[in-house]
């Protein structure tokens, strides 16, 4: 497997494990864009990156950061810090981690089907969306200059059971926020408190064009559910969208929307197609761009 | 009399008793087991519900089961008054008992890809995937003779607990990175398994396929 080649994604940073994935003194070895690095967890919250070599010697030590119950690291000189997400240090959050799910597809396909809400009835039956109402209202897309993120506005869907805490249907208001090319998260109306939100994040780790672990920690407005119950939810969800995901051609994602004609429930994507070719990065990309 | 089942969603072992008891609509009580990334069922608490540190596991009214394929003749045997899913005449017993093996045994190879490829367990992958196909041959042929001969089942002219614990991992190899393209047979029954009255899915389970 090559190292990419592409600066633009080397210069992000990317999860790389979850908190707790091994025990204190323990290490594992895993892959971002092709590279082979060893994590090694030298304390309670601490952690320690490297490249492992080709031929096998330890090489240089890598950024390494630790939050919403992920490891973070970058390859590169990132342009952009980690994103602010200040619903997980409020103190009556349930901080949640799922550990983390492999998925064959471009790291863009995962975030596009966080994105859209068109599936919702058809893969999430019954749970996140009804099969009689199926309607995606219109919603609003902007590009936030000041942070480089792209948000999504004012988007809603009846969803039948919107979380564990739910008791019945309800309209969710949503509001989806790309902050990098490789994390996505959502902001949903808590069930019977519309004041608060429960932020639900996706962060992926591409270890290769095609090959990808999904992480998905959530900060939520919770006091019923067990940890168990809230994991098992969240799971299920995804593994829905995962063979989804997997079934989708080319598997790499196209730029040129001619390829992939989209209506206008999909604007979030276009927005977020948009933005990354504009960044002109290549890696996980079908066409390649002009470098 | 309360049924409680020790579940946890992803858990192909624990869908095969959730499908039996939503066929006899039984009413049961779930515990969820925090089985990844937690692995709750490796927690000292758990070993003393079930020292294998194995899910399912089901509590019915004082007695405590393990083992997919045993809760599966446990419930039927007891709860199926029609004697249906658990055949006990001479002919289909035996036959009956041989596919659930081969369901707790053999098939389970796609059970542990499906594990690699989703929650990353560390595993001989190929060989997974080698023994999962061999499973699927062993199976789809014979599906087949049994569609030559006019059945749909595995064992008999009805569904049978031999069915229910062969069809999750089948249906979910997809997740393991196997298709079903070389089993035609296989692919049949699934279609007749999913159109069973009172069948629920679970995540993962194809419906186009």
């Amino acid at each position: 497997m090559a190292v990419t080649t592409d600066q633009v994604v080397l210069n992000e940073w990317v999860a790389c494990g979850w908190h707790g994935q091994v025990p204190m003194g323990q290490s594992y070895d895993t892959v971002i864009f092709g590279q082979e690095i060893c994590v090694s967890r030298k304390g309670a919250e601490e952690y320690e990156v490297a490249v492992i070599e080709e031929n096998g010697a330890t090489g240089r030590t890598l950024p390494v950061q630790v939050r919403y119950t992920c490891i973070f690291t970058t390859l590169g000189n990132p342009t952009r810090p980690l994103p602010v997400i200040a619903e997980f240090d409020e103190d009556d959050r349930r901080i949640i981690g799922c550990g983390s799910v492999g998925v064959r597809t471009s790291p863009y396909r995962i975030i596009e089907n966080f994105l859209d809400m068109a599936h919702f009835s058809f893969v999430h039956t019954n749970v996140l969306g009804a099969p009689d109402q199926t309607e995606v209202l219109a919603y609003k897309t902007e590009h936030r200059k000041d942070v480089d993120e792209i948000w999504a506005l004012d988007c809603k869907f009846y969803q039948p059971a919107a979380s564990t805490a739910s008791a019945g249907g309800q309209m969710t208001d949503y509001v989806y926020r790309v902050m990098s090319p490789f994390s996505v998260m959502l902001y949903k109306n808590v069930f019977g408190d519309p004041a608060r939100n429960d932020a639900i994040c996706l962060f992926v780790q591409p270890m290769a064009e095609t090959e990808c672990l999904a992480y998905m920690p959530m900060a939520l407005v919770d006091e019923i559910s067990t940890p168990e119950g809230i994991i098992d939810f969240q799971q299920g969800i995804f593994l829905q969208d995962r063979i989804i995901l997997e079934n989708q051609r080319p598997t790499l994602l196209p730029l040129d929307p001619t390829i992939e004609l989209p209506t206008r429930a999909d604007a979030s994507s276009i927005a977020f197609r948009r933005w990354l070719k504009a960044m002109n990065l290549q890696f996980g990309i079908y066409e390649k761009q002009a470098a | 009399m309360a049924i409680k089942l020790h579940d946890y969603g992803l858990s192909g072992s624990c869908y095969k008793v959730r499908l039996l008891l939503d066929f006899l609509e039984l009413d049961y009580e779930v515990e969820k087991i925090d089985f990844y990334p937690g692995r709750q069922h490796k927690s000292l608490d758990f070993l003393e519900i079930n020292p294998l540190g194995q899910i399912p596991v089901l509590d019915d009214d004082g007695t405590r089961l393990r083992d997919a394929q045993a809760i599966l003749c446990h419930i039927a045997n007891k709860y199926d008054a029609s004697g249906r899913w658990l055949p006990h005449d001479p002919a289909r017993f035996g036959q009956v008992m041989m596919w659930l093996m081969f369901a707790g045994g053999e098939l389970m190879a796609a059970s542990a890809a499906r594990l690699h490829d989703v929650m990353g367990y560390r595993l001989d992958i190929e060989a997974a995937r080698r023994n999962a196909h061999a499973a699927f041959r062993i199976l789809d042929d014979h599906l087949t003779e049994r569609e030559i001969e006019g059945g749909q089942w595995i064992v008999g002219e009805e569904p049978t607990v031999a069915d229910i614990a062969c069809f999750p991992y089948t249906a979910l190899a997809g997740d393991g990175g196997i298709g079903h393209e070389d089993y035609p047979a296989l692919r049949n029954w699934m279609r007749a398994f999913r159109r069973l009255p009172r069948f629920q899915p679970m995540s993962g389970i194809a419906e186009f396929t």
